[in-house]
């Protein structure tokens, strides 16, 4: 691998002395061949580590990243950066445990620095009902071998003083904290994933929009494509906002609705958050970036949208809650809000499977929590595509679950997309 | 966003409460097979384009709409009452 820049300290440092000539790109820019053994449509996080994961664990290598826009452009570009493992239902349980795992290694495997911080999560209760919810999802991650503790009230205080415990429509009763939850830089975990795909030899082809799915006999042929038709025998589709038009080209109906997710940072402030912090009552939830930015989010705007921009309503609802929560951020000013194309299924979890066509497999649905799911996500995309079966832990991650009944309906909140 | 209530006129977004594809007003008979049922309840075309879609006027009429707007532009073009559509049972 000897054209393969380490990175390590040294090299910055010895780089420094000699004016940073020695740095060269961190992949390839390939003109698309004619034919490949597999391809991956759309380089996202999922997309991208897909790809590495096919080339790391399974041995293909001539493997193409077909991306319409840039790398990274998308949802990867776009979240609140949250990593975490405390799901409850069995088949979101096991998945998000093993991403956290191969989080906890990402940067040595990758020799990449994806900022990872495991500052913990805080998650707020607000009333008895609630701290019980919490100490059986506590049980339940503790069960599946990943870390909670149930905090008092006078932990909490002692954690984040700065939260507003003198009001009297949401008291705070307490939390759950998740020490091994955290953040991560999102870009960074796509140039990661892609720099490690690209050593592999996997072509990363930007500007390369997918415009239609070659079917003969009920088997995948190619694709067609902005920059000409491209052959493949395995076509793996990993979209998200996007998986309703791309699995159209395959003349299929998914169980997706696409809805936009708005997201806001401040100005840059001196360190005052430490963790992840999701207030109980209401969707919110806050970081502080590296760079001093206090990051935060809501909920969906609620109506089907690839506008990749929200309204004003849910901003204002937004700020409310953080009002609420922290008047202190009161104080801080609003440097830039966006949005994402959430592909939203109707229990909440994600699709990681094949479909009726042979060779042409889908992974999608990942709602508004598919980063911290950017490491398993492809490596059981990539144990599909290659063995043809599905891996363990996303077993339960089938297309058909809805019909069968197999739900897995982490909030409870019934068979509508945007509720979840 | 402003939604063209046909009783109440052009009303903010914040009135109305969103359910979903018109898909929802489509509904199989309750023999009509596991595959009919999963396309009305869970399968979707989420056009990015034009598209209707279900909205309640909730801090208004409280009549369901059916609206006809863009999902990529958020241009609103019209909206028309569920109950009064031919050959609708209610
Ligand atoms: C505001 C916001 C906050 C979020 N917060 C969190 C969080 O805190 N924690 C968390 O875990 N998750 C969070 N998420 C969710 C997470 O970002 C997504 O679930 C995840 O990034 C989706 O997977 P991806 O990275 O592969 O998607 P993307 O980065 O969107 O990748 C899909 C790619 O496919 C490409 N594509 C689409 N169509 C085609 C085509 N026809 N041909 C070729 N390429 C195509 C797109 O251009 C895109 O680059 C958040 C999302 C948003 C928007
Ligand atoms: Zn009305």
């Amino acid at each position: 691998m000897g054209r393969h820049m380490r990175y390590s300290g040294l090299k910055v440092f010895t780089e420094g002395l000699f004016g940073n000539k020695g740095w060269k790109p961190a992949w390839r820019t390939p003109a698309p061949k004619p034919e490949y053994d597999a391809i991956i449509i759309g380089g996202g996080g999922h997309g991208l580590s897909t790809a590495y994961y096919l080339a790391k664990n399974h041995g293909l290598r001539n493997i193409a990243v077909l991306e319409k826009g840039y790398l990274g452009g998308g949802n990867v570009g776009r979240n609140t950066t949250i990593v975490r493992a405390n799901y409850f239902l069995p088949g979101n349980s096991e998945f998000y445990s093993h991403s956290l795992k191969l989080w906890e290694n990402l940067e040595s495997e990758l020799n990449y620095n994806v900022m990872h911080s495991q500052r913990g999560q805080l998650i707020l209760a607000h009333s008895d009902g609630q701290r019980d919810a919490l100490a059986r999802r506590g049980n339940a991650i503790v069960n599946q071998g990943d870390d909670a503790e149930l905090w008092s009230l006078d932990q909490v205080r002692d954690f984040a003083p700065y939260l507003d415990y003198e009001q009297t429509r949401f008291p705070i009763y307490g939390g759950l904290m998740q020490w091994r939850a955290g953040t991560a830089r999102h870009d960074a975990v796509a140039w990661g994933y892609a720099r490690g795909a690209d050593r592999f030899g996997v072509d990363l082809i930007q500007n390369c929009e997918v415009t239609g799915i070659d079917i003969q006999n009920g088997r995948v042929t190619g694709v067609q494509t902005t920059r000409g038709p491209i052959k493949a025998k395995k076509v793996g589709m990993v979209v998200a906002g996007r998986s309703s038009q791309v699995a159209a080209m395959a003349g299929m109906r998914l169980p997706i609705e696409s809805h936009v997710l708005q997201a806001f940072v401040t100005e840059g402030l001196k360190p005052v958050i430490d963790s992840v912090i999701s207030f109980g009552m209401g969707h919110f939830y806050i970081s502080q970036s590296d760079k001093g930015g206090l990051v935060f989010g809501g909920d969906l705007d609620f109506y089907a949208s690839y506008a990749a921009r929200g309204n004003l309503p849910m901003l204002e609802h937004v700020m409310e809650a953080a009002m609420t929560l922290m008047p202190m951020i009161g104080r801080a000013k609003i440097l830039r809000g966006w949005g994402g194309i959430m592909d939203m299924t109707p229990d909440g979890s994600p699709i990681i499977d094949k479909t009726p066509v042979e060779g042409l497999f889908v992974d999608a649905g990942w709602n508004y929590g598919g980063f911290k799911a950017t490491p398993a996500s492809g490596w059981c995309m990539a144990h599909l595509m290659a063995t043809g079966e599905s891996h363990e832990v996303a077993r339960r991650f089938r297309l058909d679950r809805f019909r069968t009944g197999h739900v897995i309906d982490e909030e409870g909140t019934g068979s509508q997309h945007n509720l979840h | 966003m402003r939604i063209p209530c046909p009783l109440c006129g052009p009303r903010d977004r914040r009135e109305f409460t969103y359910y979903g594809s018109d898909d929802y007003l489509n509904r199989p008979s309750p023999d009509a097979g596991e595959a009919a049922w999963d396309d009305h309840l869970h399968l979707r075309a989420n056009p990015a384009g034009e598209t209707h879609d279900l909205w309640y006027h909730e801090a208004g009429c409280a009549q369901w709409l059916r609206v006809h707007r863009n999902t990529v532009s958020h241009e609103i073009y019209g909206a028309e009452l569920v109950a009064g559509r031919k050959g609708d049972a209610q």
